[in-house]
């Protein structure tokens, strides 16, 4: 644990995080970021006792701690302390729920039958009645090919043609359930003149295992990526992910609440949107478009980046396409909150979190959902009738 | 009360400190009839201003074998009869470079002599039981100190009394005396509430008035050569060390660090002051200077640490009869029977000694009124539990147990709504002992937080206006920790104003006890107006003044 040791005392008192925080709006079991971070820290250190095992509810948002005037780590505290004092451990759900590595290499194997499976009502009904996986969620659809194969097929042996190299950090979902976001950002990192390598060894970004309180294997896993990501960074090349999650985790999460020292690569870790739109903005590179291409899209501000102050340059990204029109919603939380909204007691708060802005986005009825977030496109395609796409994926399909 | 000159007490005792209240609850249990007077509110002077120390003894090993042993003896006796005053931490003595580790052996001699059991532990056991500690030290004792709430302590003793028939007058400020043929006749009494005058009988007169004794000596004409002693103390934030943390080394100031309840204090300065300043005492830059650095060498991490408030205490030293110029000082006990030292029956004064060492105060000061009054009854004060710390009239309903390392895990059966109950009635526990039984904190109004710092709920609040004496905030703070916090009031001042005003205490003047309160905050932080606080200080003067419009007062 890396909390600064007395950051909590920072807190003024003043509340505003729990005005921000989602879940304090529709769960009156759960007190709030500031009883539950600042306040309760001071409890718990009288006698760990006083751990409140409503914590439990916190998303990990953190969207306190953007609210926050004065700096105070509150979503942290609140995972360390769930980590630190709580009895209630980890079971088979929350297990394979938060082992998106082992389920997923199992499940691209077998993907027709796991999908045909994973659909069908009676089995619907055992994840619902036995593991307590909600019955209203479908899970994403795995992949017959997981990208890492289809990239060493078809594409590795190209890369090496670019002068200018990054190392792609892929993640869970593009590998093993939607390679095509992988394969779209090949194909605008070539177009920008980059060519693009995998890491020696990725493993899980871990941030399932801990927000399901599995923090040991999170550390190790952190470990390996943090050592992979520091040999690209060696020999220059910047590490990119897709995923807002996976990027916020080894850059915030690893140092704070895993105690991994990732300082020396931190700023080498970037968001694929943010590095393009850089890069862009620079004039270093250009990318061509078609012509024909007219679209309507409404951006969705995932959690993790509001935190990381970033919407904006995934924003100024699909304003940078020509033909597409941008609108951007309201920033808060949709609700699933990773594997949060998958388990059935978190069901009808993961919803009512995320009613005003279901209702906003079909208001809107925009040809796609934009965000960089995956789980919030489970959600928002579960909740509304409008597809969800990731900004890049939306850029490959406007290249020329 | 009857005011027809007839006595209408057996005792008035002078002074609701804990020595004042451990007096009446004596006497009231030995049967006598008894008033307890206070000019403010119990617990406002002295026993409410110093570190909350449970002393083992070892302290006082060395340079004062009588204080030691009699420090050891009472420690046992809190334990037993007000456990929920107590937090039995143990203490460490540690010896740091500069120290003399000579010293140690001579320390464990001395507390082993005192029957205070010290236990020579290695440095690296020192660091593993106590985190906090400053990892430089080369030498540690292990001691049974802890901590003690001193305002739960004093309160229990008056509602024990009370419990025994005892009288109870606040806010009575002592004007003179009625004294007749050489002999104590009773008190004249001004009420700061109503600004009357009353005077009441009675055969003897206890002055327990702690520094205020010497003046209050003086009025009845005899002379206790008091000297004032000031001690400045430094509140922190939240506890940084769950066990007490004292230097190895011959007694001096700012050694002392004592965790309690959320925070943890340090102390003390030591530094005579006169009369004039008891009653409004001001920390000064160099106290704080002091504390900060001396602190720092038992707990390196107090260095990063919000410091909350700054406060100071006055110690009643009392000058020896045989030498009125104080330099030779005891730390002792002092029991004067007027009559024989003075010519003036009916009149006794007890002061001198040490919050751990109110009980026995009042023991022997309770055995002199019995022989005064020619009754024989036994001091059972040391066997009976005060109120709070009765097993037998514990909450019924546990889902819990206070002491256990962590919560329960879930049950199915263990609904959001007990666990919330729970928490609640766990914090309010903490602070009254068994007579939390009667916070019912069932229903989700009963349950919100007045206090968020510190966990006090609107049930604790009803509670406390109606069972524990309460006028104001003020008092309310004492009996509740309401605005002992973090945030100092910011929060909760308002909230508790509103329910006092709503139980009819206050309604009238609600706004002056909002700003008197508010003020009393500020006078602690003013001392140590920087960082976080002084942050904390302009975001509550913007909510006070800006959004309520309370007026600004004057704070020079």
């Amino acid at each position: 644990m890396n909390i600064s040791e007395n950051n909590f005392e920072q807190c003024l008192k003043c509340t505003v995080c729990t005005v921000y925080c989602p879940v304090a709006a529709v769960k009156p079991e759960y007190p709030g970021p500031k009883q539950a971070g600042p306040d309760g820290e001071r409890l718990r250190l009288k006698k760990p006792g006083f751990f409140d095992e409503s914590l439990k509810y916190c998303l990990n948002c953190k969207r306190c701690e953007v609210a926050c005037p004065h700096d105070v780590r509150i979503g942290d505290i609140i995972q360390a302390a769930r980590i630190k004092y709580s009895k209630k451990k980890p079971g088979l759900r929350d297990m394979m729920l938060a082992n998106t590595d082992f389920m997923g290499t199992v499940a691209t194997t077998m993907a027709p039958v796991v999908n045909a499976s994973l659909g069908l009502k009676p089995v619907k009904a055992i994840l619902d009645g036995v593991m307590k996986i909600d019955a209203h969620r479908t899970f994403p659809k795995y992949a017959s090919q997981k990208f890492e194969t289809w990239f060493k097929r078809h594409a590795q042996a190209q890369q090496a043609r670019y002068a200018k190299q990054v190392s792609f950090f892929h993640g869970c979902y593009i590998n093993y359930n939607y390679p095509q976001l992988g394969k779209d950002f090949v194909r605008v990192m070539n177009a920008l003149g980059y060519g693009v390598q995998l890491l020696d060894r990725e493993k899980c970004c871990g941030v399932a295992l801990i927000s399901n309180g599995l923090i040991d294997q999170a550390k190790r896993q952190a470990e390996v990526n943090i050592a992979s990501v520091r040999r690209s960074v060696q020999e220059g090349r910047p590490v990119i992910g897709a995923s807002s999650t996976c990027v916020f985790t080894m850059r915030d999460e690893y140092p704070h609440l895993l105690g991994v020292d990732n300082a020396d690569v931190r700023d080498s870790i970037n968001l694929a949107t943010r590095f393009v739109q850089m890069l862009l903005d620079s004039g270093k590179a250009k990318l061509n478009f078609r012509s024909d291409y007219k679209l309507r899209v409404a951006y969705h501000t995932a959690c993790h980046m509001e935190k990381m102050g970033w919407a904006a340059y995934s924003i100024e990204l699909l304003r940078h396409i020509p033909g597409v029109e941008v609108v951007v919603l309201p920033s808060q939380c949709c609700g699933i909150a990773g594997t949060y909204g998958f388990k059935k007691e978190n069901y009808p708060t993961s919803q009512a979190i995320g009613s005003s802005l279901f209702k906003k986005i079909e208001e809107l009825k925009p040809d796609f959902v934009v965000t960089d977030c995956e789980t919030c496109k489970w959600q928002i395609e579960m909740s509304t009738s409008v597809p969800v796409q990731h900004p890049i994926s939306i850029l490959a399909a406007a290249l020329k | 009360m009857k005011t027809n000159g007839e006595s209408q007490f057996d005792v008035i005792v002078v002074g609701g400190g804990a020595t004042g209240a451990g007096t009446a609850r004596d006497c009231a249990m030995r049967g006598l009839k008894v008033l307890l007077v206070e000019r403010h509110d119990f617990a406002s002077g002295a026993t409410g201003r110093n570190h909350g120390l449970l002393h083992s003894g070892a302290r006082y090993a060395v340079t004062d074998r009588e204080s030691a042993e009699e420090c050891i003896k009472e420690n046992m006796i809190l334990r037993r009869i007000a456990a929920h005053c107590v937090e039995e931490n143990d203490g460490l003595f540690i010896t740091l470079p500069e120290d003399d580790l000579a010293y140690q052996a001579k320390f464990v001699e001395a507390c082993n002599a005192a029957g205070i059991r010290a236990e020579i532990i290695d440095p690296a056991l020192a660091r593993r039981m106590e985190p906090s500690v400053n990892p430089e030290l080369i030498g540690a004792v292990r001691v049974p100190d802890g901590s003690v709430d001193p305002f739960r302590l004093a309160t229990a003793n008056v509602i024990d009394a009370k419990l025994h028939g005892a009288e109870v007058l606040t806010m009575h400020e002592l004007t003179g005396f009625v004294i007749e043929n050489g002999r104590m006749k009773g008190v004249k009494l001004l009420d700061h509430r109503s600004k009357l005058t009353k005077t009441i009988y009675s055969k003897l007169v206890v002055n327990a008035a702690g520094i205020w004794g010497h003046n209050i000596a003086k009025m009845a004409g005899v002379s206790v050569n008091m000297f004032p002693a000031k001690g400045a103390l430094l509140v922190f934030g939240h506890r940084v060390n769950n066990m007490v943390i004292n230097r190895c080394r011959k007694p001096a100031n700012a050694d002392i660090l004592v965790p309690g309840d959320l925070i943890c204090v340090i102390g003390t300065t030591s530094s005579r002051i006169p009369f004039e300043e008891c009653d409004n005492m001001l920390v000064t830059r160099e106290e704080v200077d002091l504390l900060l650095a001396e602190g720092e060498k038992l707990a390196p991490s107090l260095r990063n640490t919000r410091i909350l408030r700054a406060y100071a205490g006055v110690r009643p030293l009392v000058a020896s009869d045989s030498d009125p110029t104080g330099r030779s000082i005891s730390r002792g006990i002092v029991l004067l029977d007027h009559e024989t030292r003075d010519g003036l029956a009916g009149f006794i004064t007890i002061t001198g000694g040490k919050l751990m060492t109110y009980r026995l105060m009042a023991e022997w000061c309770t055995d002199l009124v019995c022989r005064k009054l020619n009754i024989d009854r036994k001091c059972s004060t040391a066997d009976i539990p005060l109120p709070g710390s009765r097993k037998e009239e514990a909450p019924a309903k546990k889902y819990y147990d206070i002491h256990a390392a962590a919560a329960p895990a879930d049950k199915k059966s263990y609904t959001t709504a007990a666990k919330q109950q729970e928490l609640a009635e766990k914090s309010a526990e903490w602070r009254h002992g068994s007579m939390s039984a009667a916070i019912a904190t069932d229903d989700d109004a009963s349950r919100a937080l007045v206090c968020e710092c510190e966990e006090v709920t609107v049930a604790e609040v009803e509670y406390a206006i109606r069972d524990l004496h309460i006028d104001n905030l003020v008092n309310l703070r004492r009996r509740t920790r309401v605005g002992m916090g973090t945030c100092q009031g910011e929060l909760c001042a308002c909230r508790a104003a509103g329910q006092l005003a709503k139980a009819g205490r206050c309604a009238r003047d609600a706004q002056d006890n909002l700003t008197h309160f508010l003020q009393e905050r500020w006078k602690g932080m003013y001392p140590v107006t920087w960082g976080d606080a002084l942050s904390e200080i302009q975001f509550t003067s913007w909510i006070y003044e800006g959004v309520y419009g309370l007026p600004v007062a004057d704070n020079k």
